[in-house]
């Protein structure tokens, strides 16, 4: 049976569909069978990011509505072959969910793959809730700004609420992902720093991704950005946290700013 | 159009309701007919329903299913099976009816560019577009599709009229071609197609193209 996850978070363009792609190819990488599931419906980019937009013949909501089979769906990547895509439509209903056709969908999806990972829309609304409902982990993608760090404990909250795991009375295990985070604003106070965000979260961390040019790059490029450039600073980052969701136990290096190098040994400045 | 109303009656306004409400001015224009056969109706609630259907702006042509005793001079005329039968029985020489005129195409004319997201369905015939297909976007037409623009998202043509439907446009760009459920998608479509003007069209299942 798969491990189901969703990224989630309550504000938008925080690096949720990144990070699914991310976090996804990095695992396929490893062998195990992957699914990756678009469940903003209306707005779909999981796809693009993906490069997989010019493959999509039947989505989510086929399925769901029984329209097409889940094999016909799925799209396998080009480039991790355990790797597999099940996109969302964008000119159907984002009401065209139901509870009922989600639960079908994962049921299925579970039996079939080792990991489910599904990118759900931002905010509180049905779309987020049914994203959230089968998880078993939950990947909580914050940016280090304090709007973001609020909206995410408001979904810390309904995780705790609305997820079958919460109804039967478990626990959803949660993790914090902090993305963009650029460690010379952390330094200069432009930035909330990682310890301020743990704080106010309280959520064993994931992992904190680096700003970087390179995320933007593979993301145009319709690439995993953890696949696009491995040896990139992002990329090693996802590749780490893929690790720490398969159980490994590393340790969470914060990003600092670069060395001057030698010479910046040599400069102190006088008290 | 005939809208068929059953017992119990609340219930059926109560659906009737909410249909109207996904889809408002569906009956605006339209010529409906009313089917009371599935109903033991009198004259009083036949009053009744026609005013309810008067005030969601369902305008009646005729009744059916309902005896003669019940429909006065302020009702629409009794019908069946979309024939006046008042007509019929009459003495006078019946006046030869106009010769129809030929029932009006209809076709869709979107002169816009159409963006992503958005999804375009004529079912009853062709849809042209005088602008660009963004990616993202679909269009569904019964008949053929015309697009003066770049066709970047998805057209499904001959949903009614099936094969004989073909798909023209200036730029091809397109995620997804289909006709008459054969379907093709961006990776498989040839180099050569690509950003050119094309007309598609199928032979035996096959999708054909040739430059405009």
């Amino acid at each position: 049976m798969a491990k189901i996850i969703t990224v989630t978070s309550g504000k938008g363009g925080v690096g949720k569909t990144t990070t699914t792609a991310a976090l996804g190819a990095a695992l396929a990488r490893t062998g195990d069978r992957v699914a990756v599931v678009d469940f903003d419906v209306g707005l779909r980019n999981l796809d693009l990011v993906m490069g997989a937009e010019r493959r999509v013949v039947y989505d989510l909501v086929n399925v769901v509505q029984g329209d097409a089979r889940l094999s016909q769906a799925l799209i396998r990547d080009k480039r991790v072959e355990t790797l597999f895509l099940l996109p969302a439509s964008q000119t159907r209903d984002k009401d065209a969910l139901t509870e009922e056709g989600v639960d079908k969908v994962i049921g299925e999806l579970a039996t079939q793959f080792d990991w489910v990972i599904c990118d759900s829309p931002a905010g509180i609304e049905r779309g987020a809730t049914l994203a959230m409902r089968h998880c078993d982990i939950a990947v909580v993608v914050t940016n280090p700004e304090v709007s973001s760090v609020r909206d995410s404990d408001r979904i810390v909250g309904i995780l705790d609420a609305k997820t079958l795991k919460a109804i039967r009375g478990e626990t959803v295990d949660k993790r914090l992902l902090l993305t963009r985070y650029d460690a010379a604003r952390a330094a200069r106070g432009d930035m909330l720093k990682t310890e301020d965000v743990l704080e106010i979260l309280s959520l064993p961390l994931l992992g904190i991704i680096p700003e970087s040019p390179d995320v933007l790059k593979a993301s145009n490029f319709g690439v995993p950005v953890s696949i696009h450039d491995p040896a990139s600073a992002p990329a090693r980052a996802y590749v780490d946290a893929a690790r720490r969701l398969k159980g490994e136990n590393l340790t969470v290096e914060v990003p600092t700013t670069q060395r001057l190098g030698l010479f910046s040994k040599f400069l102190r400045r006088a008290a | 159009m005939t809208l068929v109303a059953d017992a119990p009656i609340q219930q059926w306004f109560a659906d009737f309701d909410v249909w109207l409400q996904r889809s408002p001015g569906f009956f605006t224009g339209r010529t409906v007919v009313l089917d009371m056969g599935g109903t033991a109706a009198g004259k009083p609630e036949l009053e009744r329903w026609i005013s309810e259907l008067a005030a969601r702006g369902v305008r009646l042509v005729g009744l059916e299913g309902v005896r003669p005793s019940m429909v006065d001079a302020s009702m629409p005329p009794m019908l069946r099976g979309g024939r006046d039968i008042s007509l019929a029985i009459s003495d006078e020489i019946a006046v030869p009816a106009e010769p129809s005129k030929p029932a009006e195409p209809v076709n869709m004319l979107i002169e816009q560019k159409v963006r992503s997201g958005q999804s375009i369905v004529c079912l009853e015939g062709d849809i042209t577009v005088v602008g660009s297909v963004a990616s993202g976007a679909e269009i569904i037409a019964g008949g053929s599709i015309h697009v003066y623009g770049a066709l970047c998202g998805r057209a499904i043509a001959g949903a009614t009229i099936g094969s004989k439907a073909r798909i023209f446009c200036t730029r091809m760009e397109a995620e997804l071609i289909a006709i008459d459920g054969a379907y093709m998608t961006a990776e498989d479509l040839d180099g050569n197609i690509r950003s050119q003007a094309v007309r598609v069209w199928l032979d035996n299942d096959a999708m054909r193209f040739a430059a405009l």
